[in-house]
């Protein structure tokens, strides 16, 4: 898909270290006399945009038939006999993203019983629900489930592909792609469409930091993965509109080396994506008393306790409290975070909350930069007094 | 039962920003370590040798210093391990390195069972044991919190599947990737380490590989492209709150009425 070129002939001592100095990621080196990019190259193109041209970007002219793929494509996720409520947001991004390209919105569920689900989803605006029901289909299994993922794609060609970063999703939606030897872009947080039906896919990179804009630029479908919660839910409509689909099932698609003996639901915790008020702590406020305060706080105002990575990493909290990338994206109303610096990576995990309060002791710290209230201060003196006046108030 | 760990050198911090005007990485000497997640598998994969006998070996993807997470995972008590290493594989994405790694343990030799962390510390993707057993053709599992049985050529697994916990069967030769915080990761023999040797360590490269068509690897065999870097964006629109403790309280206490909080 394109490779970089190093212009030899134009590299001298002076800009080869600066060239060295310029890669993120200390791919390039100049150590025997000649510049070279190492395995550790991201292809960030850093070297190309600032490199004077030392460094040049050439692609392969490989590009698929791009008007052969149609369709932005929906995996819905029902393999606890309900639709994933993800499902329901990526109908509403795929059928924004389809206003650019004209292209029609479809829905895929795989599953055994489904016929519910399959309805419900005409109410979110898709034009096509396409459905495999099977009994062999009804625990999730890898082969099946990929094996008619993959037969839908080859029966209907759709361009884009969205699924629900669920542990489910986090399984099929990479083995399919590589069965179709396709890019797939993990926990997006953005989704644009081009008008020539790429794909441009943001997340958050290199631990999180920063931010990388994706395209799939010369292979279909494009595969992405989206968390639950970073796209708005949209109304579903009263009437129902689009059709559905019954696609084969055959026996080829069925067999599988995993027999599933037994499934229990998972006891009912508190869940700190559903919550509507969150008290999340991060290292500042690690101390017992102040986990304390944290929690009367929250409890006072009917919402649930959340902290960053490292509380869990310090067993001070169970993982299932943990907002950010690796933990759980939240979206409350209004989310305290106390004592949190606001890496990227837990950013990710909870900027998209409609109101967010920061109280942090550094005014440099990055939590400020998202929040919508900053009260530089220590959390210490300021919590427990907010707990008396709201006492106070009640 | 032959155990193969894949594991991955990570950036020993993540704490890495972009110059908003210039647009560059800032970088500083970070040292490297195994990414956090893999020692899960680590250890799953010696407990069950512990048990059942067999043996253990890793195998990574990345620049020749890669070695010293090698030498890392031998000092816990695996046999050995390999490093895919070639200018070649440099740019890879999922897609590229999963098709690397399958060449590459296609040619270390054949395995019962392949062992992965839950995803890694610096790519974050969770997608690399899912493409690479669809290369191997063998069948996978994720978010396996425990291994509860061997026998009769089948793992007994406790798999945590978002709203479920399932207890199911799986055939081996299969790929399973462990959850994390699932075990106590052992610690680094001291003693091992005084007796490290080289011989622990091979070096594969793209020569060493069955598919010899490099735009199969790397970059020219990677599908997604990134177009550009930038940092995260910022909200214009705070309002800070300042004063003394009692000052910025009483302020809280009002946004919170504000909102319909009390």
């Amino acid at each position: 898909m394109g490779k970089l070129v190093i212009h030899h002939e134009r590299i001298t001592p002076q800009n080869a270290s600066e060239l060295v100095a310029l890669c993120p990621f200390g791919a390039i080196s100049y150590e025997t006399g000649t510049l070279d990019i190492s395995s550790g190259c991201k292809m960030c193109k850093m070297c190309v945009r600032k490199g004077q041209g030392l460094i040049t970007f050439t692609e392969d002219k490989k590009e698929v038939d791009k008007s052969l793929w149609q369709g932005i494509c929906v995996y819905a996720d029902c393999a606890g006999g309900t639709l994933h409520r993800v499902t329901f947001e990526l109908c509403g991004k795929a059928k924004e993203l389809s206003l650019v390209t004209g292209q029609p919105v479809y829905a895929l569920v795989i599953g055994y019983q489904v016929q519910a689900c399959a309805e419900q989803l005409l109410h979110y605006g898709v034009d096509k629900v396409f459905v495999y029901d099977h009994s062999a289909f009804a625990n999730f299994r890898i082969e099946p489930y990929t094996a008619a993922f993959y037969d839908f794609i080859q029966l209907h060609k759709p361009s884009s592909v969205l699924v629900g970063a669920t542990n489910l999703g986090r399984q099929l939606a990479p083995r399919v792609a590589a069965r179709c030897r396709t890019g797939l872009t993990a926990d997006c947080t953005m989704l644009e469409m081009k008008e020539n039906s790429d794909l441009v896919q943001i997340r958050p990179a290199f631990g999180g930091n920063i931010m990388a804009q994706i395209v799939t630029p010369n292979t279909r479908p494009q595969f992405c993965t989206v968390r639950y919660k970073v796209f708005g839910e949209p109304t579903p409509s009263d009437k129902s509109s689009g059709e559905i689909v019954k696609l084969a099932v055959t026996e080829e698609m069925l067999a599988s080396a995993i027999n599933v003996l037994s499934s229990r639901e998972k006891p009912k915790d508190v869940d700190i994506s559903e919550a509507e008020v969150i008290v999340a702590v991060g290292r500042g406020a690690a101390s017992e008393s102040m986990r304390a305060y944290a929690r009367e706080l929250a409890d006072l105002l009917g919402g649930v306790v959340a902290c960053t990575r490292p509380m869990v990493e310090s067993n001070l909290f169970d993982a299932k409290h943990q907002i950010g990338l690796s933990g759980r994206t939240v979206k409350p109303k209004m989310i305290f975070c106390l004592g949190i610096s606001g890496a990227v990576q837990f950013a990710a995990g909870m900027k998209a909350s409609d109101c967010i309060v920061a109280v942090n002791t550094d005014p440099q710290a990055p939590i400020f930069d998202i929040a919508h209230y900053c009260v530089v201060g220590d959390v210490n003196e300021i919590v427990p007094k907010l707990i008396q006046k709201i006492k106070g108030v009640s | 039962m032959r155990i193969l760990v894949c594991i991955k050198q990570v950036p020993g911090s993540t704490n890495v920003e972009v110059d908003p005007i210039t647009g560059v990485l800032k970088r500083s000497g970070i040292p490297s370590k195994i990414n956090p997640y893999d020692l899960y598998a680590i250890e799953t994969a010696l407990s069950l040798t512990e048990q059942f006998g067999g043996t253990v070996d890793c195998i990574t993807m990345g620049p020749p210093q890669a070695k010293a997470i090698i030498d890392e995972a031998v000092c816990m008590g695996v046999r050995g391990g390999t490093v895919l290493s070639d200018r070649k594989f440099a740019g890879a994405d999922v897609l590229a390195t999963a098709y690397t790694l399958s060449q590459g343990i296609q040619k270390v030799g054949s395995y019962d069972l392949i062992l992965c962390g839950k995803q890694t510390t610096d790519g974050d993707t969770a997608q690399v044991g899912a493409e690479l057993s669809e290369y191997l053709g063998i069948p996978n599992v994720a978010n396996v919190l425990s291994v509860d049985g061997v026998q009769d050529g089948k793992l007994v697994l406790t798999v945590n599947l978002d709203e479920a916990i399932v207890s199911l069967e799986i055939a081996l030769p299969c790929l399973i990737s462990m959850d994390a915080d699932i075990n106590t990761p052992r610690l680094p023999s001291y003693k091992i380490r005084k007796t490290l040797s080289a011989d622990a360590v091979r070096f594969l490269g793209f020569g060493d590989f069955e598919d010899q068509d490099p735009e199969h690897y790397g970059l020219s065999g990677s599908a997604t492209q990134v177009e550009r870097i930038f940092p995260p964006e910022k909200v214009s629109e705070k309002q800070t709150i300042t004063g003394d403790a009692q000052t910025q309280t009483d302020a809280l206490l009002t946004l919170l009425g504000a909102h319909k909080m009390l």
